[in-house]
């Protein structure tokens, strides 16, 4: 058992626990506070979210449509994380995310292209996106954080003005890509009749197959040692021989790729339209941070903290809207990020508890 | 033209009122990136204020609501504080969930609070109309509010306790060298809560004073719209200096203000923009400035770094 919780990867999972659990905690008192009637049944209805459908298959359907959501949020999360273990903090995914949307439906719509090429122009641009971060940073020395904010900003207002081209005329909402141009939606290959659900597409293998490999750049090649070495050390990247501005703008073009794909694989299901009007950036790439951080910093383990912050955040559409409102889910979720930031003290009290018991133990025999 | 000076002064002193508190808190050490969350909270309190108790007489009522602000954006950098000065969290992971959780907090509020009074009520906004026209002085069509020359104050304020007083001296050189603040008797800890609460005080009026702009409606859903990182991006562009601060919200104040007023110069208006380029234009001119004020920064040398006892 002790040998066990010495390990890394177990004690990250522990910390994470205690995370969500805390958070949720959080979020039942919230609910207790605003009503305490149907406080119990509405957090048993956010954590089961679509379990708590009563035919069979339309909780297949709704699982795929939660699998649909986690999707871009695995994409996200890989960005802010990639960017992490460089050292820089990524919150522009968001803007990078609403690049990659603008580009693919706007390829789609506005000139027809079919998925493939939508797809790799999302990448592509929202990798450009990425870089003017990463330049920014390289050479004006301008914090990450401010930049990106900026640029989710000014990201925000020109998908509107530029996907104003292609909405319905009555509606703020872009045309609906399976009408308008079947070709630019994501193959199924199958998946959609095995979940009841024709949202589920290509996109949710793609996505598991780049945690993975994310995993594989970020600690098996040359690039990702370098990449990591500059996050941790500047300076001594560059007495190494690294070139540091170049690995900046690397990181942060690779991390604004993820995020610009995970856009594409969401709206190229035709499960969302863009809203030319809306005010504020899409959550997904903030949404991102919580489960890049939930999932302990690791790929592998940012594909199960995205499902559980899509699961609850999906879930949080069923409370009892009598009394409550769906953002309790935001609440949790925000929770649980704001208790990522105890992780290392979670960590530091773990290994002194169990080197605490050891000693005792050695004094025994 | 007249509407333009009202609004660049308006946003100016929400900028100027925010970016003093970021100032005040980098310069103990702590990066507050929750600024934008502790605005909102703040505004919460004081559209509470002022929605609720827009009976009392006008000065006890401006008070209040004032108070109300500074008092729940002060609890709300609490958050902040015994997270980054107490378990050395990382700052920008800690004000970011901040961020996000003000404004989910304050829509789970306010929504429960609208259905409480009203069950079809399922909004998630304040109105404050008699609340606001008694912050308000209407000089000839011109809005003159009691924020603007409170930002002012603020401004001599934090100058004379930053410079001219031995508090914020001693809070300075807890954000440029804590070790050595240390070595000399000052107590780091407190001096960091003392930069933590000021830039909450000073956050939540601002956030208060941006829902008293334009409107007299508040939705909470939208949050501030990143004006907390707006005044991080004045702080840089001052150099971490009050009256360089002051000129910085000036600058970025005047472009906010023509977006929502554009259409009252013909030059412009005959351009024929779409507005979302007038909306764009403050956050553009930001990373532009940015982008050339940055490489010579002044920033306090230990930001950011939690303090360590043990290393030197």
């Amino acid at each position: 058992m002790k040998k066990l919780l010495k390990r890394p990867g177990v004690q990250a999972f522990v910390a994470s626990i205690i995370c969500i659990l805390l958070g949720l905690l959080i979020g039942y008192i919230v609910l207790l506070i605003i009503n305490p009637q149907g406080a119990t049944e509405s957090i048993f209805k956010v954590i089961q979210n679509f379990f708590s459908s009563k035919r069979a298959n339309l909780r297949l359907k709704n699982f795929g449509n939660t699998l649909t959501k986690t999707i871009p949020l695995i994409m996200c999360s890989l960005s802010i994380l990639f960017a992490y273990k460089v050292g820089l903090f990524n919150i522009g995914a968001a803007g990078q995310y609403v690049a990659g949307a603008c580009a693919c439906l706007y390829a789609a719509l506005g000139w027809g292209w079919s998925w493939l090429p939508c797809m790799l122009l999302a990448v592509v641009v929202a990798a450009i996106y990425g870089g003017i971060v990463g330049l920014l940073k390289a050479y004006c020395n301008v914090n990450e954080v401010i930049s990106g904010i900026m640029l989710n900003w000014i990201g925000l207002y020109t998908a509107n003005t530029i996907l104003s081209n292609v909405k319905e005329t009555a509606s703020p909402y872009t045309l609906y890509l399976d009408k308008e141009n079947p070709a630019a939606l994501l193959p199924n290959i199958g998946l959609d009749k095995l979940f009841n659900n024709a949202t589920v597409t290509i996109a949710v293998p793609l996505a598991l197959i780049i945690a993975v490999a994310v995993e594989i750049l970020l600690n098996k090649t040359r690039l990702g040692y370098e990449l990591r070495a500059t996050g941790l050390n500047k300076n001594a990247a560059r007495y190494a021989g690294m070139a540091e501005n170049r690995n900046i703008i690397m990181t942060l073009m690779i991390s604004g790729a993820l995020a610009g794909l995970g856009a594409s694989m969401l709206y190229q299901t035709g499960y969302m339209r863009w809203e030319c009007t809306q005010s504020s950036v899409p959550a997904m790439g903030f949404n991102g941070i919580a489960a890049a951080f939930l999932g302990g910093l690791n790929p592998i383990g940012s594909i199960f903290s995205s499902f559980f912050i899509q699961h609850i955040t999906d879930g949080g559409s069923n409370v009892n809207t009598n009394f409550y409102s769906s953002q309790i889910s935001d609440v949790i979720s925000s929770v649980i990020i704001y208790l990522c930031g105890f992780v290392l003290f979670i960590k530091l009290t773990m290994n002194r508890m169990i080197s605490r018991s050891e000693e005792k133990k050695g004094e025994k025999n | 033209m007249l509407l333009l000076i009202q609004y660049t002064l308006i946003f100016a002193s929400v900028l100027l009122l925010v970016a003093l508190g970021g100032c005040i808190s980098e310069h103990s050490g702590i990066i507050n990136l929750g600024l934008e969350g502790i605005m909102v909270v703040g505004a919460l309190g004081g559209a509470l204020v002022m929605s609720r108790l827009s009976y009392l007489p006008p000065a006890v009522m401006v008070l209040l609501s004032l108070l109300a602000a500074i008092a729940l954006g002060m609890l709300y950098s609490c958050l902040l504080g015994v997270a980054a000065i107490h378990f050395k969290a990382d700052q920008t992971l800690i004000g970011t969930a901040m961020n996000l959780l003000a404004t989910a907090a304050a829509t789970v509020f306010v929504k429960a609070m609208n259905t409480a009074a009203n069950p079809d009520n399922h909004s998630s906004e304040i109105e404050y109309v008699t609340g606001r026209k008694m912050f308000i002085v209407n000089i000839d069509g011109f809005e003159f509010n009691w924020f603007m020359p409170l930002a002012i104050i603020a401004v001599v304020l934090v100058y004379l306790f930053l410079y001219k007083n031995k508090l914020g001296l001693r809070l300075m050189a807890c954000g440029e060298h804590p070790q050595a603040a240390a070595s000399v008797g000052i107590n780091v800890f407190k001096m960091r809560w003392m930069g933590v609460l000021i830039s909450g005080a000073l956050a939540g009026l601002g956030g208060l004073c941006y829902i008293l702009a334009g409107v007299s409606l508040w939705k909470f859903e939208n949050g501030v719209a990143g004006f907390g990182f707006l005044a991080l991006a004045v702080m840089i562009f001052g150099q971490w200096k009050p009256g360089r601060i002051a000129i910085a919200a000036l600058l970025f104040g005047l472009f906010r203000a023509l977006s929502n007023t554009y259409m009252g110069f013909p030059f412009l208006a005959a351009l024929k923009l779409p507005s979302n380029i007038y909306n764009m234009m403050p956050y553009i001119v930001c990373l532009i400035v940015l982008a050339f004020t940055s490489k010579t920064s002044h920033a306090p040398k230990a930001e950011g770094i939690p303090y360590d006892k043990g290393t030197r």
